[in-house]
């Protein structure tokens, strides 16, 4: 295995890159600052040759489980293939060398896509207003509470609740918190994975500001009770926040704003096959319906007879959260695989997610506990609890499942499920990769029925084996000149 | 269709073995009425042909000229090396680094990144990523706010507004109070800093080189602050460090910057990737990831993501921020290209950018009724007073093919004109700005 840092191939004198000969008069660097400004002695960089730089990080990169490689079913993360043609176009010189303070005039181009993007994520969420500008799903989830605190205020009163399911991702508490609402009130699931109407109902007062859903819920559950909760918050004319992280499952088949959701995010990186660059950067849109448009983050992109523009002038904007507009690198992969998808391919993509997480579903139901016997869509959370109590845990077989060269699923969350593995196989996973998958969870299932000892060890194929995370945190080392 | 890996026969076989007939079946919970009934009013699905051809025609529509602009955005060279490894499928389409047996490239990678951007500013602590400089500063606000429990925080009209218009929406609904420093001759108002400078400040932004290019007295803001408990906030140009006194050499507590210009093109504004570093005091209060070195079972190196208790994913509304996905793909960029141009070449882009901007800055000069607006010394971008209105100057270079700068009537200067130079500037342009400027002003 490749174990080198670029540190320790540094050798004094080597250069990497070479840059232009100055064409202009130089000066000395005193002719310009006063010593005080300046650097004593120069940034101790790695000095190493091109070659050996693309060496080492193509040999780093091949230490990476990638879904380019292989199969990887995590939960809620909708981590589909990512389209090559997506990539080509996203790095046209016609796109990357804009600068983000061009005259209008000289983007026309780029406004267009960003426009028809715009209402192609309007017709899908089903809303009316929409801002592209947030940079991944937490920035969406910002800017959505952030309108939620302004419509309360444009009504001239205070609202410091949100209420936020048990099974929802952890970025929705902190947002809220982000946001500046002062209180979080988580609220728990029922016995059929919903929301549990009883206790919602308890906590609906006049201090309630939103709730945050994630529909279908993280444990692939639709939330049919959605009329009701309606009818709950319109009660106290509190809002309806919808996180978009599950959309693959809806596509085509359920728009949320004819649900009767006010705002939600759209993870232009999950369903929308932007790629997670091993962590970003994504692109997480907001649409709104009528009562909030008027709030939207600022600029817009609106079209008019002089074709398209970046609007400035709405004054109830909550102003901007980002300093330009937004990832629009990622705009172009998303209007790439919009284009090609086309309406009739968008509810395909649900369509064939949802028959696949099920085939998964019936097919692992054989040897694993499912977590919520109610019927899933794209996504389902097994429970490893009948393989711990044979000795090995979730987190044994996520490692083990490593060695069979699949990704492991999301464990551990949602967090109300015990020793939970949340599995979402998407519909760009070939039959042959589900059948491989759950027959490599069977043959692990055997190994724990045979010797559950066995897997503590897991996995004994990857570069390195079980990692000391206590261990990293106690001494800390994040910093190669620090330690 | 495209990106399905079923067929229908295959669909047909999953469907046997759940035991149902068709989708319906499986989604009997959602109610008819909740349906989305028709067809989306999306247009029909295109070959890749076709798409390529539609989407390229818009790249087309737009134009690129010779630019001077620059404000946070800037036309630096992105090395051949940095597209290739950043395009390599192993990073970009894996997630982010939650098994690490199976990621030690992007943990490695992280933690190379962290290093180098410390070993850059001289600061101890450097996150793999937030989303881009503006939101960074806000959350480096809320840091400081947290950690000093006071609430006034002090912002000069000299940082960029893009970054201040972000901060003030994060802060709008908090107890966040935010004081505006004057400038005086396009650089910060001591006097005005000195005098809102009181024991209550959380924290004080400078951003240097400042909005106009300009660089500030920073030594003096943490002098002021010796005997007082603000933390200093520094935003600063990475370039510009290849020569310029570091962050962490002036004493500064967090410093923030915006990561574009290490390797990643402009793409009319992101993706872009927030730099967030700090002092060892604040490591467990920052907020994003962080990889760290530990060994595994046999006592070999690895790495893993480290301090994850700080976040959201664990401690939910008690986090440090709500940060998720990031621009983990930037920071590979970035660690590629710092590592290509490493010690001399990070000196010598620096150089490039100072001598070409003065160069420019002093021929300006001499064009009549045009004056460099401050003599504080600046590094690559530069602030200019003409005779006329900033706007009519950026309209008329357009017939030139050139993007003259930011016209700074936004903040408060119409007839100044922000000019950025980067190392990719030839002479020969340099020189045709001069004479369009000449001949626009004649």
């Amino acid at each position: 295995m490749y174990t080198k840092l670029i540190f320790e191939l540094s050798k004094e004198g080597r250069v990497g890159h070479v840059l232009p000969t100055p064409d202009v008069p130089e000066h000395d660097l005193n002719d310009f600052f006063p010593e005080t400004m300046l650097r004593s002695q120069p940034a101790n960089l790695p000095q190493v040759a091109e070659n050996e730089v693309v060496r080492h990080f193509v040999n780093i990169s091949l230490l990476n489980h990638h879904v380019d490689k292989a199969f990887y079913p995590l939960g809620s993360c909708t981590m589909k293939y990512n389209p090559k043609i997506n990539e080509r176009l996203a790095s046209l010189p016609g796109f990357t060398a804009l600068h983000p303070d061009q005259p209008e005039n000289t983007t026309q181009g780029a406004l267009e896509l960003m426009y028809n993007l715009q209402e192609y994520l309007l017709e899908i969420s089903g809303f009316s207003g929409i801002t592209l500008q947030p940079a991944a799903g937490a920035h969406g989830e910002l800017v959505g509470l952030l309108l939620i605190q302004k419509y309360h205020k444009m009504k001239k009163r205070t609202r410091s609740t949100i209420l936020v399911p048990d099974s929802a991702h952890g970025t929705n508490p902190a947002s809220a918190r982000i946001a500046g609402f002062k209180k979080v009130v988580s609220i728990p699931s029922d016995s059929e994975g919903r929301v549990d109407m009883e206790i919602l109902k308890s906590h609906v007062n006049e201090d309630v500001a939103a709730i945050m859903l994630t529909n279908p819920s993280t444990l692939g559950i639709f939330e049919n009770q959605i009329v009701e909760i309606r009818a709950l918050m319109d009660s106290v004319d509190a809002l309806m926040y919808m996180d978009g992280a599950n959309m693959n499952a809806l596509f085509g088949i359920v728009r949320p704003g004819d649900l009767g959701f006010d705002v939600m995010h759209l993870n232009l990186h999950k369903s929308f096959s932007t790629p997670h660059g091993g962590g970003g950067p994504g692109s997480g849109p907001v649409a709104v319906n009528d009562k909030l448009k008027e709030f939207l983050p600022v600029p817009i992109v609106v079209k008019s007879t002089n074709g398209f523009s970046l609007k400035e002038d709405y004054p109830n904007s909550i102003g901007t959260v980002h300093s330009f507009a937004g990832n629009f690198g990622m705009y172009v992969r998303a209007f790439t695989y919009l284009t090609m998808l086309g309406k009739e391919g968008i509810p395909q993509i649900a369509r064939h997610s949802i028959i696949s997480a099920n085939y998964l579903r019936k097919r692992l139901s054989a040897a694993y506990e499912l977590g919520y016997n109610a019927p899933t869509m794209h996504e389902f959370v097994l429970s490893a609890e009948k393989q711990k109590k044979m000795g090995a845990k979730a987190l044994d077989i996520a490692k083990r499942l490593l060695d069979y060269g699949v990704h492991p699923p999301t464990i551990y969350f949602p967090l109300i499920v015990k020793e939970a593995m949340m599995i979402e196989p998407t519909e760009t996973e070939s039959k042959e990769m589900l059948d491989f998958f759950v027959d490599a969870m069977l043959a692990i299932n055997k190994e724990i029925e045979e010797d559950a000892e066995s897997l503590h060890k897991a996995p004994f194929t990857t570069p390195v084996k079980r990692l000391d995370e206590a261990g990293a945190a106690r001494n800390l080392d994040v910093n190669f000149f620090k330690n | 269709m495209a990106y399905l890996s079923n067929s229908e026969q295959d669909i047909k076989a999953m469907l046997d073995v759940i035991g149902v007939k068709d989708l319906d079946a499986l989604i009997p919970n959602i109610a008819d009425n909740l349906k989305f009934k028709g067809e989306l009013s999306i247009p029909a699905a295109k070959s890749e042909f076709e798409t390529d051809k539609l989407v390229s025609g818009l790249a087309s529509k737009n134009h690129n000229f010779v630019s001077f602009l620059g404000g946070g955005s800037y036309d630096h060279y992105v090395p051949a090396a940095v597209e290739e490894i950043v395009s390599r499928p192993e990073f970009y389409t894996s997630y982010t680094p939650y098994q690490p047996e199976v990621s030690q490239g992007t943990l490695q990678a992280m933690y190379e990144f962290q290093s180098m951007i410390c070993e850059l500013n001289g600061m101890d602590v450097t996150n793999a990523s937030m989303y881009e400089a503006g939101s960074a500063l806000a959350e480096a606000i809320l840091l400081a706010v947290s950690h000093t429990r006071m609430n006034k925080v002090l912002l000069p009209s000299t940082l960029n507004p893009r970054y201040k218009a972000v901060v003030q929406t994060y802060v709008e609904n908090s107890e966040i109070e935010l004081v505006e420093i004057a400038e005086t001759g396009f650089i910060m108002d001591e006097n005005d800093l000195e005098g809102k400078f009181t024991d209550d400040v959380a924290a004080v932004i400078v951003q240097h080189p400042n909005y106009y290019g300009f660089l500030e007295n920073i030594e003096n803001i943490v002098e002021l602050n010796e005997n007082k408990k603000a933390l200093i906030i520094q935003v600063y140009d990475p370039i510009s460090l290849g020569i310029l006194k570091t962050p962490g050499g002036f004493g500064v507590d967090i410093a923030i910057a915006e990561g574009q210009v290490l390797g990643n093109p402009q793409n009319y504004g992101g993706p872009y990737v927030g730099l967030f570093s700090v002092t060892e005091k604040l490591v467990r209060k920052m907020p994003g990831r962080l990889a760290g070195i530990t060994t595994d079972t046999e006592g070999k190196r690895g790495f893993v993501l480290t301090l994850q208790t700080r976040e959201q994913h664990i401690r939910r509304e008690k986090a440090t921020s709500n940060i998720c996905s990031n621009s983990g793909l930037l920071t590979i960029s970035a660690g590629a290209y710092l590592s290509l141009l490493g010690k001399q070449g990070m000196e010598r882009v620096a150089q490039l950018c100072v001598q070409k901007a003065h160069y420019l800055a002093e021929r300006l000069s001499t064009i009549k009724g045009v004056s460099l607006a401050s003599e504080a010394p600046f590094f690559k971008e530069f602030t200019i007073k003409l005779p006329i209105n900033a706007a009519e100057v950026i309209k008329k270079s357009l017939h030139h093919n050139m993007f003259a700068g930011i016209n700074l009537a936004k903040s408060g200067h119409p007839n100044h004109l922000l000019i950025a130079v980067t190392e990719k500037r030839t002479r020969e342009e340099l020189d045709l700005f001069v004479s369009v400027l000449a001949d626009i002003l004649k």
